[in-house]
Order: C-alpha cells, then structure tokens, then sequence
C-alpha cells in the first residue's frame, strides 16, 4: 500500500491550488483552483494527468474543497460542468454558502473583460448542486473505506483542514490557515492525529509576524487621515472574507470615533456576503459569536450601498470595490478615477498575484500604470499595503507540523525559495521527512498499515495483568519509591488457509489444535556425601532431618540464586520451575548415575526436576550443589 | 453488555431513561423530567392568592380543586437516584427534553460522568431549564423563599387518602415514586450543569477512556436531537430513541450510520403504539422512505390549528397557545402569518416567554442542523425562519413576561398568544386562562399526552373551545419492521409492551424484549476483538508449519494499547529473541516409544525399550531415561548435553510451540 501525491497547482507557487492523493487505493482531489495570474490553459490545473481518458468519475473517489477562494475553487465549475465530474463533492456549509457569489462574482469579470467565459452562470448553480455540506468535525463516510473530516482553519469564514483516512493510513490537508485568531475569525484547530502525510500551505515559509494590533492601527490611521482630508479611500477586495475583517474594523473604529463619512460597498453582492456571515456567525471567533442575540457582529451600522454616480460626487468617503488585487472589473473603474488625485488613498491587500495592477503598484512605487497598449494611468495617489493576513507565518506551519508530527511533509502554495528553507528547517528541527514538489510532480511513499486479526479475550486479559517492577536504587541498592509497570504482551498468532488470522494465549493454543497437551519434563537425582554435607555446615545444628538439609542447601544457594526467587517450600526449594528435594525413593527414575551399594548408603540423594524452560538455571544450580560435594 | 431501562417512554415530553453497561461501562442514555407530574400542584392564580390568605393558621392540604397548594417539588427519574451516581461514566443526551432532569444530577454527590450532548440540544435544552427556573420563581414569590418538602406536609394516612389521580402520580403504584420528588434546581445548578456536557456535532467523534466511540446521528424530532452509535473493541452498539425520516425543522433521521450494529436498542415505542393499528405487523418494502405523507399529514394538522384559530379571533376570542415544542412553535409561526396575510385580519401574535428572543435569535444561526429545505433557503439567501422579518414587521412581538410595560402599552385582544407551559401550571398561561377560560369564543390549543382534565381542573368551568392535538414523534409503526430490516442489527432490543407486534417477526428479525426496572444480559457474542499488529512486529515472526495440518503459528510478543476504540499490539522495547533459543514451550500429541529409539539412533544416541514398558533406557554416550507417559516425557539425565540432545528428538516428535 502505498500513498502517491500528484501536485496539479501552487506547487512551488501561489495559484490554482489543487492536489491529488491516492491513498490506499482511494484518489482524492484537494481543492480545485485557478490562478489569477494567467488568461490561457494555464489558469486552470492539467486536469488530463488524473486521467487520460477524461474518466474522473472513476478516476477520483471525491473532491474536497478547502475554502471559497477563486484559487481554491476556481476551476471547479469547469471541471463539473465542462470536463464532466459527476462524483461527490464536498466543503463546509460557510464555503457551500459563499462560494457561488464569489464564482459569480469572477464570471462577471471574465465576461466584462471581454474573455471567453470558461462556465456560465448555469454551470455555476448546477455544480453546486453536487456539493455535500460538512460540519466541523463531522464524520462523513465518502464510500465503506475513506472518511474524511473537516477542522476550523481560520483563514476565512468556513475555510476548513480536512482529514482523510482509509484503512490504517491517513493524512490531512491544510487549505490555508491561521494560527492566530483575527477580528471575526478564530485560531486554526485540529486533534493530535496519527499522520502518514500533512500537506501544508507555506505562503510565509519564512516570516515570523508580531501582533496584528499595531498593523491594524497603522491601517486605521492612514484611512482616518485620508478622509479627514477629504479624499477618498479605494478597497479592492474580494466579495468575502478581508472585505467583512476590514468592515467590522472600521464600523467599530467609526463607532467610537462617532465619524460620519460614508462607507459603500460596491456591488450588492457583498452586502448580500453579509447576510451568509450573519446565519453563520458560528463559524466565526467566540467574540464575535457571544454577540449574536444582542447585536449581530455583521449587522453594520455605517455601511451603504454604493452608487455609481458617486464615483466622481465631492467629499470623502470608503469604499470597498471588488475585484481584490484591481485585476479587472469595477475596482480598476474606481482605480481608474480615482488614482491620479493625490489625496486619495488606495489599501492593498498583503498579496498581490503577479500579473495585476495590485501586484505593479506594490512592486516599487510607479508613478505610471500602463493597463493594456493604449490606456495609461498616472498614479499620485497614496498606497497604503496591509500588511495583516490571514495566512499563517512560519512558526505557525512549524507549530502545526510539530503537534501533528506526521510521517512526511509536502509543502504547496509557497514561493520556492522560501520554500526550500522551511523545508530543510522541518527536516532538521523535527527530522520529519519533507518535500516541495513543483507542479505536474509527484511523490510516492509507503503508506501505514497494520495486520487485522482477532484477539482472544485470555490474550488480552493477560495482557492487561499489571506486571510491577521495584527497580533498586543503583548507589543505595534499597528499593526506590519508583514502581514500574511493564506489561508485556505473549501470545500465539495462528494462520490458517482462509482463516484470519488470530491471537491467543497459550493456554488456548492446546484445546484450538484439539490435542492434549504434553509436558515435557527434565529429572536428575543425584547423591552427595552425607559427611562432607555436614562438615560444610558446622555453624547449624545439624538434626538427620531432612528440612535442616534443605536448611544447608537454601544458605548455600541463596546467595547465588536469591536474586532469582529462590523459594523454601515444604520440603523442597524451588526457583521458577526447577524443584530440588531430598529423595528417599532408591528407585527413583531419576536416578542416572549407577553407584556402588556401599557408598549409597553415605549418600543422602537429591531429586531435581525442572521444565525446559529453566534449564540454564537448573544446571546452575546442580553444578553449585556438586561443588560442595568436593 | 446488560441493559436496564429505568423509566420507560412517555411520548415526546417524556423520553425513556435507560442504563447500559458495556465493556465495563455505566451509559446513562438521557436525564428527563416528568413535567406532567406538577399538575398536581396549584397553581399561581390571583384567587388562590386571596384564599390562603383567609385560612393563614388551618393547615389546609388540598384547596377547593383538589389540588396541593405549596411550592411544588419536581418528579425525576427515580430510576437514576437508586444508582450510586458515582457509578455512572457517561451520559448521552438524545434530545433536548431528555436533558431536563440532568442539573438534578450534576448537582448530586459524587458525580463524576462524562456528559456526551449535540450542541444545539445543549442550547435549547439550556433555554428551556433557564425558562423553567425562571417561571418556578413566581410559586417562590408566592410562597417565600424557605423551603417545604411537600411530602413532609402528609403523614401516610394524608396520603393515601388523597384523591387517586393525585395518589397515582404522588406515589406510584407501590409508593415507589416517592423518592423522586425534588424540589428544583437553581439558575447556578443550571449553570454548573451546562459546564460539564461535552457539545458535539452530529456525526463528531467523542473517545471516552480510550475504549468507546460514541456519535451522534440526527433523530429529526427536534433541533439537535440525535440517535446514538457507540463503538467499543467488542461490540457496536446503536441507540434509537424517537426520530422523524423528514421533519419540517430538524435535521431527517439518518439511520444509514446505524447500519449494522451488534446490538440496537429501540426504546421508545410511546408515540407511536397510542394510535389504533393493533394489527399485526408486515415488512413493507414499497414506499417505505417516501414520506410525504406524514410531511404533508402534519402540516395539514398545523394548518387545521391556525384556521380554528383564525375562526376564533373572527369571533373576537383570543388563543392561547402553551406549547414548548420548538419545531413545532417555530412552523406554527410561519404558517400563522400566512393565516392571517390571507385573512385581511389583523391580529397580534404574542410570544410570552423569558427566553424567547434569545431563543429564535439563536434559531437563525444554526442552519447546520436544520432540514434539507430550510439549508436551501439559507443558501439561497433567505431567511431560513420566517419569524425573522415577522419580527421585524411588528407582525410578532415578543416579551418576557406578562407584565412587562412594553406588552400593556401594547395589549390588545384578540390576539394569539405562544407561551409555555404545556402543563399549564407554570408561566403566563395559567394567568391568560384564568382571563379566558370563560370565554366562549377563546381557543386554547393543547398538546395531547397530559391528563387534560386534571390539568384544567383548575380553571373549571371552562367556556373556551379546547383543541387537543398530537404530532409526530415517532416513525410510525408499521415502518418499524422494514426500518429494523435495513438497519440489520445482530440483535435488537425493544420493550416488552411491544412483544405483541414484534415476537410474530421473530424469525427474521432476532428481537430480545426487555421489561422497565429489570436488566437484561446480552452475552457476548465473540469471545474475540480486532487486534492490529505493527508491521515491524509482524515482520519479526517465525512461522512454523504444524504436522498434518494446515495452520502456521509464530509466538508474538509485543505492547499492547488501546487508542480511540482500536487495540493496537506494537513491538515492544526489548524483544527477546529467548524464546527461539529454547525452543517450543508447549507441545501437544504423542511420542512413540519406537520412533524415539530410532531418532535418537540417528544422532548418535543408543538406547531400548522393554515390551510393555514406557521408558527408554539410554546408554550412549551416557546414562539416561526417557519416560513417556500420558501428559508428559520426562527426561532423567545427569548431563546437560545429553538432555538437550533428547529434548531436540522429543520436540520433532511431539507438535509444539
């Protein structure tokens, strides 16, 4: 059995997040995206290496979508619709809730760039037909084999990691995440699992951030100065998610600073995205959802729809224009009119994919912005980076990667260089193996896997007996306060032709097989003169009797043999199995060694009798008591 | 596994109570209160008020209408307190009312169990506690704040003088109810209850000790109420209490999960078994999950409600409507304002309770635990409860008391007023029927499954209209047999009043019938559970091939652990490869004395036996014996090597390990 993991997207780079897995025979698509940064095949993963034939509803056992992000579900549609994907789906309710305006939202630019649109609007709500709901941690059975289940992950509202397992082996797969919680959104969350593989975002493989208060202030500040001074403030973002973080950071800001310049929204569609955060509340951080009877955190007070007429009307104002990065749409209108006066403010988002207008503002500080051959803007207005983002840093991955200490690491969504340093951080901080493989690549290892077979209840109860252990103090050699408990397990495993296998207890091995048991058994009587016997043990007042013999015997012996549970039982001693006693019996057929009459009767004779088990000890012991026969 | 049943079902308020062992386990699966049982008290009412006034110094024990007027005290689950709570491990919550009773539990001694709940059966449940504490408060204001046991009032001869609807539920058949009556919990019991239940979601996993699985299933009778599967090494166990295939509010019965089990217990039948099909039952393949029928069923009932309602309110007679149900209130609501938009009436619908607006607040936030139809409109981008925009357009007002100054300023009849409590001694109901039960044009609407006239003896003579009505709570009978089919458990466990249906399907399906207060022993079916073997440890193993038979054995020696439901056998520290050195250490079949003498030829060994005899006699290269005898070979040598030598010739002979 073995897990291969086929990387289709954001292998090496940002964009187009999607990753195959077959584990235990079972192929799983994570995520399906597209990237920004691309208007030809490009844009979407090489769907033809999950299978030649164009087969993918035998080819894949489901896809699971980590959060409504173009780059992680971007291509779904397309794949559904126009490449035919007719198996399950699934995503949080949160992702299943959004995702279509967000779709909707990326067609509506396609379609108003003038591009070839990839699916229709159709194809959209169709697709979504397909998808199954999950809740956080709900086990859901995608066929006999693979369960999978979703954790918070905090990036954006319903943003999930989600855990697949089949059989023995498992994994989990990361979507992005945040370690640490925002104003609307908690921490990311998951249980100490038993990983075969963890494939992780690495967005900010090297950047350690600090508190995200201070960033929020300086954000605050430099929106506050703008309007004060009359200009106008540009958000590009997308539909969801930064947009709702950013709106509850300023309608509380102008809450308390009882300011009055209007905040629009762009298109009504994210004032709809604002009716989905308030069903869905719960999905957000525990601060935000206490509030929901007394005041719904989304229910914003200062925020208004936004009028095309407005866009050249005097006075301040905020606006929250989508597309995010300006790629397109309505917010390069509004960049459009907006950029050349220098008392405006533009806000950008912490990642820009390259190819956008985001992404050549935030490159140097160009005075220019050149959007195709013929149209040129002048930009003099400010630009204003957040700095805040809803990705983890790195010692948030390492944090993960360290509580759930999987067997191998596969870092996605990263850049390369920086990729490769956290690589070699997680190989050698945590010696956990580590790969980052680019695009169209794959990596294959074995996967885990344990025999299945039946216990019997003797094996385990015998398993379970508490087997203390007082270790001795090595310098005192008394005791310590230390007692172990080392419980070992021994049993019998049995194979039969077309039987499972099985466990039992040696005790039941004899009545399985259906023959009767056979001891087999070692017997030595032997003689030792009776004089010396006595001269060796002057300090005891030696009777005839028997017992004072075995008196001799356990001095004698127990300095050797104590250690091992030497025992003076009535009228023999024993240790483990090996019994030893005074034999009286002339006929004993233990009796070996033939002997003169005469010196018989100065003898007095000792049966031995041992099983095989403790054979070493047992010669041990005849050889001491020969010796003292010398 | 045994399981006890400790209070069987009394339809929807009343859940059964049922205690299982497994694997070694105490399950407690739900903590109900009887709320029925406190119409035997008075209730709160302005001419009760006058009349203990007037007798102050006569010790009066029942007033005009037989009822007892004091504080009154709660009847538990006697079944529960009889068990050393501290005996419990665990308690599973399947619905909202079957967590009533559990304050009076986490507040008791010695409590110690894990708390095992859907998350949004802990939130309703939480609000209806909050909601009964809340109303109790009037009887304390009432009465003053010391406390009387009310059973202390009576001497024996009091009590079995009482009235025998009284006697009934005061002391049970054989006096055994008396020890459950309780006087309530408070809002920090309530709290401190809360506290201590683990929420889940539906289909989440809770581990308890390493060794049991436990997940909830949605049951569709409620918001947030759930079926129970629990997996343990030896035994996959599966609890159904009452469910509903497609409800209109929760989310349906998803009995696929529950497929399979070892044993399913099947415990509540009270719902269902009143209605009047006493025939015998059939497996019904057809149609079996096409449940329209019952959707359509309910809703015409509920429609049935509002019409009669509206019929009323044309007549200028208010209704009243006690009833805690939450699914049904909250479609009650919708279906109302669709009433009265068609009606051209306008008519206010009051919704009276302390917990109300926190409560339907919180209706619009849990869309992961609603109907297939209701998470359409949220994905659509709808309400997924009307009552939202009712609200919001004054159609409904909600206060949290009676004589909140909003609600008298605002006062005006007819109109519809939802409120608890169905028991109709609790809460603004009691005050707004002794305002209208002489009203001949009023409606009240009643839940069926209480004692109506006991219930409404207080408020006698009665002029109002009185709708008794019941909803489902329960699959219905005959779809029982074909649903326990598909679920193909390998026993299934139901209570004894249902013997009558079940025993003629007996051959197909394997029931066991277990009796209220005694327990039922389920003997373990396999004498096995699942072992998974490491592959290190696995790969160590030395087979070896038995004689004349097809079985290969190894000895294995290993750790054994258990970690979420699985045992696991890993290679432990130090293996020792001793065993190998010494060889088998148990043997089974026969050694032939002549076949001995000829192996042990073979190797250098000489020896014989005499006719008759069963001891070889050996003489090269030492002296020696060997002697066979029915359960042993014992080997007499007085030379280490020689011994060995022989034991090597008796272990080929003999089968061994």
């Amino acid at each position: 059995m073995a897990i291969d993991c086929l990387v289709l997207g954001a292998g090496q780079e940002v964009g187009k997040s999607c990753v195959v897995v077959s584990i235990n025979g079972k192929r799983i698509m994570f995520d399906c995206g597209m990237h920004m940064g691309y208007t030809d095949h490009n844009r979407y993963p090489d769907f033809s290496l999950i299978s030649k034939s164009g087969d993918f509803n035998n080819a894949l056992s489901c896809i699971i979508i980590t959060h409504f992000h173009l780059d992680h579900i971007g291509a779904l549609p397309y794949f559904t619709e126009v490449c035919g994907y007719n198996g399950p789906i699934y995503m949080t309710y949160p992702t299943k809730a959004l995702a279509p305006l967000m779709l909707e939202d990326y067609r509506k630019v396609m379609v108003g760039r003038g591009e070839e649109q990839q699916f229709t609007h159709e194809n959209i709500i169709d697709c979504m037909k397909k998808v199954t709901a999950v809740d956080l941690k709900q086990n859901v059975q995608v066929d006999t084999d693979l369960q999978i289940r979703a954790y918070y992950a905090g990036h954006v509202l319903g943003a999930a990691m989600f855990y697949a397992c089949v059989g023995d082996s498992a994994m989990v797969y990361t979507g992005d995440y945040n370690m640490t919680p925002d104003r609307h959104l908690g921490a990311a969350q998951i249980d100490r699992l038993q990983l075969d593989l963890l494939i992780t975002e690495s967005t900010y493989a090297t950047t350690i951030r600090d508190s995200k208060y201070a960033r929020e202030r300086e954000f605050l500040k430099a929106v506050h100065k703008c309007v004060a001074n009359g200009g106008k403030v540009l958000i590009p973002t997308f539909a969801l998610g930064r947009a709702q973080e950013l709106c509850i950071l300023l309608d509380d800001y102008w809450e308390r600073m009882n300011l009055k310049v209007p905040i629009y929204f762009s298109a009504g569609l994210t004032i709809q995205a604002n009716l989905y955060y308030k069903v869905l509340i719960n999905w957000t951080s525990q601060k935000v959802k206490d509030t929901y009877a007394t005041r719904n955190a989304f229910d914003f007070k200062n925020v208004h729809q936004f009028d095309r007429t407005l866009l050249d009307a005097p006075g301040p104002c905020v606006l929250f224009a989508t597309p995010g990065m300006i790629s397109g749409g309505f917010s390069l209108e509004v960049f459009k009119h907006w950029a050349p006066s220098e008392s405006n403010l533009i806000t950008l988002p912490g990642y820009c994919v390259a190819g956008t207008v985001g992404h050549k503002l935030m490159s140097g500080k160009p005075t220019t912005v050149d959007l195709d051959k013929d149209t040129r803007i002048d930009v003099r207005c400010q630009i204003h980076q957040l700095s805040f983002s809803p990705h983890t840093d790195a010692k948030g991955i390492m944090d993960l990667v360290k509580f759930l200490s999987p067997k191998h690491v596969i870092l996605v969504h990263g850049e390369k260089p920086k990729m490769d340093l956290l690589k070699s951080r997680i190989k050698s901080e945590l010696g956990i193996e580590c790969y980052d493989p680019a695009n169209t690549e794959t990596v294959s290892f074995p996967s885990t896997h344990f025999i299945k077979s039946d216990a019997s209840n003797a094996f385990i109860r015998s398993s379970l007996t508490p087997n203390f252990k007082f270790p001795k103090d090595e310098i005192t050699d008394t005791p310590s306060l230390h007692v172990r408990d080392e419980r070992v397990s021994e049993g019998i495993l049995t194979m039969g032709k077309g039987q499972k296998v099985k466990v039992i207890h040696q005790d039941e091995l004899v009545t399985m097989v259906g023959g009767g048991k056979t001891e087999v058994e070692f017997g030595y009587c032997f003689g030792l003169n009776l004089c010396r016997l006595k001269n060796i043990s002057k300090e005891v007042r030696v009777s005839n009797g028997d017992d004072s013999l075995l008196c001799v015997l356990n001095t004698k012996l127990s300095d050797e043999f104590g250690e091992l549970g030497l025992r003076d039982c009535e009228g023999s001693l024993e240790v483990n199995s090996f019994r030893v006693r005074v034999c009286k019996n002339d006929d004993c057929p233990h009796r070996v060694d033939s002997d003169e009459l005469s010196e018989r009767l100065e003898r007095v004779f000792f049966c031995c009798n041992w099983s095989i088990l403790d054979k070493s000890i047992a010669w041990r012991v005849i050889s001491v008591m020969k010796n003292m026969d010398l | 596994m045994k399981l006890t049943c400790l209070s069987q079902s009394r339809g929807y308020n009343l859940p059964p109570c049922h205690m299982v062992n497994l694997s070694g386990f105490h399950i407690l699966f739900d903590c109900p209160l009887d709320l029925s049982a406190i119409t035997i008290f008075s209730p709160v009412s302005t001419s009760l008020y006058e009349q203990t006034f007037t007798t102050p110094s006569s010790k009066k024990l029942l007033d005009s209408n037989n009822l007892i007027p004091i504080e009154p005290y709660y009847k538990t689950i006697e079944g529960v307190h009889l068990w050393n709570v501290s005996l419990i491990d665990v308690v599973l919550i399947s619905s909202p009312m079957g967590m009533l009773g559990l304050p009076f539990l986490t507040r008791s001694k010695g409590f110690s169990a894990k708390i095992y709940a859907t998350e949004a059966a802990t939130r309703v449940s939480e609000f209806m506690m909050k909601d009964l504490v809340a109303m109790h408060m009037e009887f304390k204001q009432l009465y003053g704040p010391q406390e009387t046991n009310f059973l202390q009032l009576f001497n024996w001869e009091e009590l079995e003088a009482l009235p025998s609807s009284l006697k009934e539920i005061v002391l049970g058949k054989d006096g055994t109810y008396l020890g459950s009556w309780m006087p309530l919990y408070s809002a920090a019991d309530v709290k401190d209850c809360m506290q201590k239940v683990e929420t889940l979601k539906y289909a989440e996993e809770a581990c308890y000790n390493g060794t049991l699985i436990m997940k909830a299933f949605s049951s569709g009778l409620e918001i947030g109420a759930c079926n129970w599967n629990i997996k343990s090494p030896k035994r996959n166990i599966s609890y159904i209490s009452n469910s509903i295939f497609s409800s209109g509010v929760a989310m349906d019965f998803d009995f696929h999960a529950l497929i399979g089990s070892d044993a399913l217990i099947y415990s509540d039948f009270a719902s269902t078994l009143g209605s009047d099909n006493a025939n015998t039952l059939e497996f019904n393949a057809d149609d079996f999950l096409l449940n329209s029928d019952e959707r359509s069923e309910e809703m015409e009932k509920m429609n049935f409600i509002c019409s009669c309602s509206m019929d009323s309110v044309k007549d200028g007679g208010s209704v009243l409507i006690p009833i805690g149900r939450l699914g049904i209130v909250l479609q009650l609501l919708e279906l109302f304002a669709l009433h009265i938009d068609s009606s051209d009436m306008k008519v206010p619908i009051f919704i009276i309770s302390s917990v109300a607006e926190e409560l339907l607040a919180y209706t619009n936030i849990l869309p992961e635990w609603l109907c297939k139809h209701r998470q359409d409109k949220m994905y659509s981008g709808k309400a997924v409860f009307g009552h939202e925009e009712l609200i919001k357009e004054k159609k409904i007002h909600i206060f949290p008391t009676l004589d909140s100054h909003e609600l008298l300023m605002m006062w005006q009849e007819p109109c519809i007023v939802v409120c608890p409590h169905w028991s109709l001694r609790l809460g603004p109901v009691v005050h707004l029927l002794h305002r209208w039960h002489g009203d001949p044009n009023s409606l009240l609407v009643l839940e069926e499954g209480i004692d109506t006239d006991l219930a409404l003896s207080p408020f006698k003579p009665i002029a109002m209209k009185v709708l008794e009505c019941s909803f489902y709570s329960g699959i219905k009978l005959e779809k029982v047999p074909q649903l326990l089919k598909m679920l193909h458990p390998k026993q299934i466990l139901l209570p004894d009043y249902t013997k009558q249906f079940f025993e003629p399907l007996s051959k197909s399906l394997p029931c066991l019938f277990y009796t209220e207060f005694e327990t039922l022993r389920l003997p373990n079916s396999k004498n096995l559970s699942e072992l998974n073997i490491a592959t290190n440890l696995a790969s160590q193993l030395t087979f070896s091939k038995l004689k004349n038979e097809e079985l290969s054995m190894s000895r294995l020696k290993g750790e054994l652990y258990l970690e979420h439901g699985k045992q696991y056998l890993v290679g432990g520290k130090e293996v020792k490869v001793l065993e190998t050195e010494i060889g088998p250490l148990v043997h089974w079949g026969k050694v032939d004395l002549e076949s001995l003498v000829v192996e042990l030829e073979k190797i250098g060994v000489k020896g014989s036996f005499e006719c008759g005899s069963n001891v070889v006699n050996v003489v090269e290269p030492k002296r020696g014996f060997v002697e066979v005898k029915e359960t042993s070979v014992v080997i007499s040598s007085g030379d280490e090597s020689l011994g060995l030598l022989i034991s090597d010739v008796v272990h080929s002979l003999l089968n061994g390990i």
